[in-house]
Order: structure tokens, then C-alpha cells, then sequence
């Protein structure tokens, strides 16, 4: 998962193969990497991906502003699926 | 009554020092806590060197500290120049080059941009918000710099024909140009636009825009003349958050870009929302669709919907009453109170109502000129009837119905709006042409449901390279604000040509239908 989340990330906000140009912790805020239409593209392409379902209350960067936040998430939601 | 543009801040701060006046993430910060950091900003600025009309740069997010450094620096009896954070290096420098600053302010996230470009210009200071741990020698650490300054203003000379701002804004030859405006010029805006928002103490107001962006700096000077709260977000991009934050500090103005409403829309049909306390929302910087005005209804069921249309050479131009929506849902309204709008045909008649003709916009809120830039104001600025007077030619083609409302037609330039943005092909072609292997590019604006236009890009390469589509995107997000990089781009064995062998953008922009 993390490195389909990555190379996503790399791919289409970073247009780069480059696996160091970002950390896994870093901030697509902080980067200036990302704006608001970025976020939906990611929203859709966990969606597609993952076989989530993003709320739109989830829409946060807790959730969704680094490589490693997205992972976070994305287990969370998925192991929300299995329990219920 | 204020002559100056910080007198609003010292006023407040001494008629209501415990107000609330700024919340941005977990700081919130009181009338008294805002006029004692801008002042201790101001010692600082003057003991660096800052004299009346010195511009000071604010290079820094929709931080608090950007913020306060504004009236920090008009304090000092500086002029600002907010500049987006998300501005690169090559036009930051031009930035910094062409108003001459003497300070730039800025902050740590932002070092690897700014740090390359301060070290070309000598005799700029730098003054770094937060952590010092990775300033270079040259560079102070702002937190610094205030400690032990007095919190008392500074004696000040400036007076109201004095420059207050720079605002940095694109046009259609590729660089960005400093638009002047004066004290003068900021107070009459500022209070006309109070004046018709019908804002009080009360308001809460949200800004999720630029403070780089005349739109997002209004919030704020809005918020301190009328003495009430500002909520500031770095941004939209993570809508949960705002919505969140709007909710729970009981935010009353909403003020959103098309495209931030066509958000809201597509949340509000996902999962409905509902805001009963804001009280006004408003749009501008592209047209909204007339059919959000009753949609947005849904979402703000006791708001008061405005619509209108400004350019930050006047920062404002025109506002569609709130009570006119029904009857005039496509309008972007009426002059702003205390100015004149006219719809002139090419001989400088008004037009009748229904016919197409260029607004000119007449009012103390026209600026001064672009900075450095006699030829460009020229183009803008043209006599009015009085001596000495000037009015505004807006180049956008506007009618007006039988009552006097304005109805947006076009523009006259090339320019693209995305996300309410300007954005000019021209500087984005520039950019492609810097990229090794490409031989001819060719930037245009196309329609798009959520940024109003989208940027496509055609280009052709050279025989021997390998420059795919994304790299292209990647090398122009590395020179260009990442609303200007383009979302599209084409690569085609031979862009197209007219006649006398200039790139066809009309056969282009037919491929493209």
C-alpha cells in the first residue's frame, strides 16, 4: 500500500520518479505541493484504489496531508470495513 | 477619523483592547495582543534601516504573522508587499528586484525558496519568523529582533498620499506588476466595501484566500476597521478543517472564488451542509455561475448573497445588492458606494443599454500606477473629464441593462482565470520555453466546472528528446505557483500556424471543441 500511496503522490503532485523527493512525514502543505483540487484527486484515487469510501468530515489534513497519513488512514478505514 | 491605513488598528486597540481580533489555528490573539506586536515589528523595521516609503516584503503562508506584519510594517511608515507563499524562486527575485525591498520578512518552511534568492541581494535584511536553528548568518531571527521593543507606535510622517502597498499582480506580458495604492486609496476601498457588506463588530469573518491576494488582505483591513474577528486559514485545500473551524468560532462572512463554492456544492450534495450563522457570502475574481445563487441558499439559509466584480487595480469595481438577486441573477451589480462606473463604445460614448462596450471605473479607489511601469499605467490609467483626473479603463467588456446593472461579457486580454487566479500565458509559456527540448509552446485557457478555466498546454519537442508530459508539468511546478502550472499538456509533432507563421491559437483552440 505505501508504495502504490507513493508512487502516486510522486507520479502526480511531484511529477518526478525521484523516491527522495519527499519524506514520508512531510507535509503537502508545508511543501507547497498540493491545493485544493489535489486533495480530490487523492480523495478519488484512495476511493478507487482501497475500495473507500472518504467522508466529507475526513477531509482533513490529520488524515490525508502526508504519505504517512494517508497510510494511517487508509488502514483505519479498511479495518473499519472488515468490522462492520 | 483615520488618515492612515494603520490609524485603523490603533484605533480598535485602544476602543476595544481585549476584543478578539485574529484566530488562525490554535493562536488567538486580542486588538491590544495585534497593535503591540505591529508596533514592537515597527521599532524593529526602523532600527533595521526602514524610512517612510521603504518597501518591506512579507514572503509567509496565511500565517498570524503575516498578518500582524502588515500593520508592522505600516508602522514603520513602510509600504507592504505581501507575496504569495507558493511564489518560486526566479519570480520571487524579480519580485524583491523590482520593488527594491529593504526587508524581507519570512518564515523557516519557506527557506529553501527564499534562502538562494536573498543571498544574490546584499543589502536586503532578512528577518525569519520562528526557529533560528537553520537561519544562515545573514539571516536574524524575527522573534528576536522584538524583544525589548517598545509597544508603543513610533512617530510617524507619512500622510495619505503616501504609498501603503504594492500588490503583485499578473498581466498579459508575463511579468507580474506592482499595482501602488495609496493610504488614501486602501481607507476609501475599505470603507465603501463596509459600507454596502452592511459589517459590524459583531462579524466574524473567514479567509481561507491569500492575504497576497487584494481579496484575502480585504478580510483582514475589514476586520480591524470595523473591530471585529478574523479567521484565518492557510486555505481551502482540506475543506473539513474550515468547515470545522467556521462552525465552532461561529464564523459570520464567508467570502469564496467560484471554484471554492463549486466545492462546497459537491460536499454539500455528498453530505448536506448547513451554516445558519453566517450572515453574508460573497464571490468574486471570476463569475458565478447564476445558478449557485440559489443552491448556496441551501447551505446558507440566512445569508445574504453577494456578487461582484473588482480587479486589484481598483480593488473593487462593482456589487449586486443582495436584494436584487432574484431579478437580476446573471448581474454583478452597481458602482461600490462613493464611485462611478461607465460603459464606454471606442469613441468614448456610454453605450445604450444591451450594447458592448469597456468599463471605466471612476473613484478615490483607482490606484496610483504600476510600480515602475509609466508605459503599462498608461494603458490603464486614462484622463478623465476633470484636469489632472484619471480613470480606470478596465479592458473588460461589460453592457448594462435599462436600470444600470452591469453584465460581464469578456475580456479583451488573454489572460486565463483559474481558481479565480489570474494567470498569463504568456509567463507560462515562458517558463515552457526554459525547459530544454522544447520548440514551441503554446498556453490557453479552457473551460472547467470546478476552476472556471483550466491550463492547457501545447508544445512541440525537439527530435532527440525524451520530455514526457509529466515532466513538463514537474519542471513548470518548479518555476510556477502551482495554480499556474498547466493541468494539460499536449505534446504534438508540430503546433499549428497562420499565415505569417505565428503559432495558430485560434486552430488550437478549434481543436480543442
Amino acid at each position: 500500500m505505501k508504495k502504490t500511496i507513493k508512487q502516486y503522490i510522486l507520479e502526480n503532485l511531484l511529477f518526478t520518479e525521484d523516491e527522495s523527493a519527499i519524506q514520508d512525514n512531510d507535509s503537502f502543505l508545508d511543501g507547497g505541493i498540493i491545493d485544493s483540487t489535489g486533495v480530490m484527486e487523492i480523495i478519488l484515487f484512495i476511493e478507487e484504489t482501497f475500495g473507500i469510501r472518504v467522508n466529507d468530515d475526513e477531509m482533513l489534513p490529520a488524515n490525508l496531508d502526508s504519505v504517512d497519513n494517508l497510510i494511517a488512514f487508509v488502514q483505519s478505514k479498511q479495518a473499519q470495513a472488515v468490522a462492520a | 477619523m483615520s488618515r492612515l491605513l494603520q490609524n485603523t488598528l490603533l484605533t480598535t486597540a485602544a476602543r476595544h483592547p481585549d476584543r478578539t481580533a485574529l484566530i488562525a489555528g490554535d493562536v488567538r490573539m486580542s486588538y491590544q495582543e495585534v497593535k503591540d506586536y505591529a508596533c514592537r515589528l515597527a521599532h524593529a523595521l526602523r532600527t533595521r534601516g526602514v524610512r517612510r516609503g521603504d518597501r518591506v516584503a512579507i514572503f509567509m503562508d496565511n500565517t498570524w504573522q503575516c498578518a500582524l506584519s502588515i500593520y508592522g510594517v505600516l508602522l514603520a511608515d513602510g509600504v507592504f508587499v505581501v507575496i504569495n507563499a507558493q511564489t518560486k524562486r526566479d519570480k520571487l527575485a524579480f519580485i524583491l528586484g523590482d520593488s527594491n525591498a529593504r526587508v524581507l520578512l519570512s518564515e523557516p518552511n519557506l527557506l529553501r525558496v527564499f534562502g538562494p534568492v536573498a543571498e544574490q541581494l546584499p543589502t536586503l535584511r532578512v528577518l525569519c519568523a520562528g526557529g533560528i536553528g537553520t537561519l544562515s548568518a545573514d539571516m536574524e531571527s524575527l522573534d528576536n529582533a522584538l524583544t525589548d521593543m517598545p509597544t508603543t507606535p513610533p512617530p510617524q510622517s507619512a500622510i495619505s498620499l503616501d504609498l501603503a502597498s504594492l500588490i503583485y499582480t499578473s498581466g498579459s506580458t508575463g511579468e507580474p506588476k506592482g499595482v501602488m495604492h495609496t493610504h488614501q486609496s486602501m481607507l476609501f476601498a475599505l470603507q465603501s466595501l463596509v459600507e454596502y457588506l452592511r459589517l459590524d463588530g459583531t462579524d466574524r469573518l473567514l479567509c481561507v484566500l491569500p492575504l497576497a491576494f487584494d481579496y484575502g488582505l480585504y478580510q483582514w483591513l475589514m476586520t480591524v476597521y470595523t473591530g471585529s474577528a478574523l479567521v484565518l486559514e492557510r486555505s481551502f485545500t482540506y475543506p473539513a478543517q474550515v468547515l470545522n473551524v467556521m462552525e465552532t468560532e461561529g464564523v459570520t462572512v464567508f467570502p469564496g472564488v467560484p471554484t471554492i463554492f463549486a466545492m462546497l456544492l459537491a460536499a454539500h450534495e455528498r453530505q448536506p451542509l448547513c451554516f445558519e450563522n453566517v450572515r453574508r457570502v460573497t464571490n468574486t475574481a471570476a463569475a458565478l455561475p447564476a445558478n449557485f445563487n440559489t443552491r448556496l441558499r441551501e447551505i446558507f439559509p440566512n445569508a445574504d448573497i453577494y456578487r461582484m466584480y473588482g480587479l486589484t487595480e481598483c480593488k473593487r469595481v462593482s456589487y449586486l445588492p443582495p436584494e436584487q438577486i432574484e431579478r437580476k441573477p446573471e448581474s454583478v451589480g452597481i458602482a461600490i458606494p462613493g464611485t462611478e462606473v461607465m460603459v464606454l463604445d471606442d469613441a468614448g460614448q456610454p453605450v445604450k443599454p444591451g450594447e458592448v462596450g469597456t468599463l471605466y471605473v471612476r473613484g478615490s479607489h483607482v490606484m496610483l500606477g504600476y510600480w515602475n511601469q509609466p508605459e503599462k499605467s498608461a494603458h490603464m490609467l486614462k484622463p478623465g473629464s476633470l484636469p489632472g483626473e484619471r480613470l480606470l479603463c478596465t479592458h473588460d467588456l461589460f453592457t448594462v441593462d435599462e436600470d444600470g446593472y452591469l453584465y460581464f461579457i469578456g475580456r479583451t486580454d488573454d489572460i486565463i482565470k483559474s481558481r479565480g487566479e489570474k494567470i498569463s500565458p504568456l509567463e507560462v509559456e515562458t517558463v515552457l520555453y526554459g525547459i530544454q527540448g522544447i520548440r514551441e509552446a503554446v498556453v490557453l485557457g479552457i473551460p472547467d466546472l470546478l476552476l472556471g478555466q483550466a491550463v492547457i498546454a501545447f508544445v512541440s519537442v525537439m527530435e532527440n528528446s525524451d520530455l514526457s508530459e509529466g515532466r513538463i508539468k514537474k519542471l513548470c511546478g518548479d518555476k510556477l505557483e502551482a495554480f499556474m502550472v498547466p493541468k494539460y499538456v499536449t505534446i504534438l509533432p508540430e503546433l499549428p500556424k497562420s499565415a505569417n507563421n505565428k503559432t495558430d491559437k485560434k486552430a488550437l483552440t478549434a481543436m480543442l471543441s
